[in-house]
């Protein structure tokens, strides 16, 4: 909702502190998680996250949370979603150049990295969303992230035998060609 | 026979430091007061009418740019007018809008242009889809500006595409951002450009300025976070041709910040026209002053005929003659 989204953004302070111990929860509960599966808990933590983030944030579920590197305004909601900051095409009322009725998600973002009086993270470069994360949770990538489990496993070994994978496997396309 | 065997398009010879073969790289690096100017791209598939634009700009400026389907209204495209361009050895800078194509898109054409002989790249955002003719089109912004200055940078310096896959031949270009240091968040506007020369960007070229205390506010931050030696920045100036087109301007285009003051110069004026072009050769002469502006961009929407002038009036660019500007016998044999 457009109110609580800006009601968050005077508030993001206060919503970075509390998702930080949050996340510190869901870290540390990564056992739990890993018992019952990444899988089977990914659809509830969507749910949960959809209904608590999208009722805050207005969050889209780019699934790549960047919240707390934007003044807690989510840049997905930019017509052009823009993750690094505003266009040149921001309204001399600090209002957006395609939908003249919303404030610009950046200027807001702006003023929530200062409300957290912390303007470091929103000088990060963000890199192009994954457009494959969308609708998933961000909350338990950012758990897998840390704890370094399912896709960001260190995978030091699988490199040279990778090519022996491939190679193992070129036969096969091959064998496949020869039957057309 | 000589003449046939100049190969206007091809690059420099390398120096250290440099990132590209081009001119306008080499103008800005030796400490000179670059001139770039916007060629209008025409509605048309005929090549003469590039060619006729790029004559009339060459030979006050040292680099054209050429546009993405600015403000989303369709013309011809930047990469078409580039290979054009290049062709008859004019200094290019191809504009990038994130608007009209995906990040495959781009680093296709990325190493399209290069090949070619494009020497320098201005990533932009790109005008909302609602800003001009075709608003029902799909908005794409897979990239945004800043993150697509980081994907060219490093296709450039490691040899990679984003997937990682190796590229044999990188693309040797100089990279510019764009910087619109009138509309809010103003307090924030430098800090944002220190992140696009932090994702790659090497020059900086601004939306028009008619407001040259603004402009001030803003070099000074640029200096405080001693920006203006790590980017080359280049300000936007462009000649009115009416204060009725101010109005409509200030009103329509996305970004333009036009002050009560200077519509009121150009109506009070007996002959706007000319007006318009005293404005922004005095814009120039105060612009150049401020320290950490390198050059100037020229963009003069429909009147190209006066950039000639309004550079030469200035004088900014002294005595010197853009870098080796294309001979008029230059062999051009595209025409059909």
């Amino acid at each position: 909702m457009y109110a609580v989204r800006l009601w968050s953004v005077r508030h993001a302070k206060g919503l970075n502190r509390f998702y930080k111990a949050f996340e510190r929860v869901l870290v540390a509960l990564h056992p739990l998680w890993n018992r019952i599966g990444y899988d089977k808990v990914e659809r509830p933590f969507q749910v949960m996250e959809q209904a608590t983030k999208g009722f805050l944030f207005d969050c889209q579920m780019c699934g790549q949370c960047a919240l707390s590197s934007t003044g807690m305004s989510c840049p997905m909601n930019c017509p052009k979603t823009l993750r690094n900051g505003p266009c040149g095409g921001v309204r001399p009322n600090g209002h957006c150049e395609v939908k003249p009725e919303m404030k610009c998600v950046w200027v807001q973002g702006w003023m929530g990295a200062e409300n957290m009086g912390d303007l470091s993270k929103i000088k990060d470069v963000q890199v192009q969303v994954d457009n494959r994360l969308k609708g998933k949770s961000s909350w338990l990538r950012v758990v897998r992230m840390e704890k370094k489990v399912g896709e960001f496993a260190p995978k030091p070994p699988k490199a040279p035998p990778a090519k022996k994978a491939d190679a193992a496997a070129a036969p096969k396309p091959a064998g496949e060609g020869k039957a057309a | 026979m000589s003449e046939l065997h100049f190969d206007p398009a091809a690059p420099l010879p390398h120096l250290p430091g440099h990132s590209s073969g081009g001119r306008l790289e080499r103008i800005l690096r030796a400490g000179k007061f670059a001139v770039t100017a916007e060629l209008n791209p025409p509605d048309s598939a005929d090549p003469r009418d590039v060619y006729d634009r790029a004559l009339v700009l060459s030979e006050v400026c040292d680099a054209i740019n050429a546009t993405d389907a600015s403000g989303a209204n369709c013309h011809m495209s930047s990469v078409g007018i580039c290979s054009l361009l290049t062709r008859a050895g004019y200094a290019v800078i191809m504009q990038i809008s994130c608007r009209d194509r995906n990040r495959i898109a781009i680093q296709g054409d990325v190493l399209g242009a290069a090949a070619m002989g494009v020497q320098n790249i201005l990533c932009l955002t790109g005008d909302g889809v609602q800003a001009g003719d075709q608003p029902e089109a799909k908005p794409v912004f897979d990239f945004d500006s800043t993150s697509l200055l980081k994907c060219i940078r490093g296709m450039r310096d490691e040899g990679k595409f984003l997937s990682g896959r190796k590229i044999t031949v990188p693309p040797r270009v100089f990279l510019g951002g764009a910087a619109n240091p009138f509309v809010p968040p103003l307090d924030h506007r430098a800090i944002h450009i220190g992140k696009k020369i932090a994702a790659g960007a090497q020059f900086i070229q601004t939306q028009y300025c008619y407001d040259v205390p603004m402009l001030r506010k803003f070099m000074a931050k640029v200096r405080e976070q001693g920006l203006h030696e790590k980017a080359f920045f280049l300000i936007g100036v462009g000649p009115l041709p009416s204060s009725k087109t101010a109005r409509w301007m200030r009103s329509n285009v996305p970004g333009v910040h036009i002050p009560d003051a200077v519509i009121e110069r150009m109506e009070k004026s007996k002959n706007e026209k000319a007006e318009g072009k005293q404005l922004a050769i005095d814009l120039i002469q105060e612009i150049k002053e401020i320290e950490g502006v390198h050059g100037i961009h020229v963009m003069a929407y429909r009147q190209e005929e006066f950039v000639n002038e309004i550079i030469h009036a200035s004088g900014v660019m002294k005595n010197r003659q853009p870098s080796r500007a294309p001979r008029p016998e230059t062999p051009i044999s595209i025409s059909a």
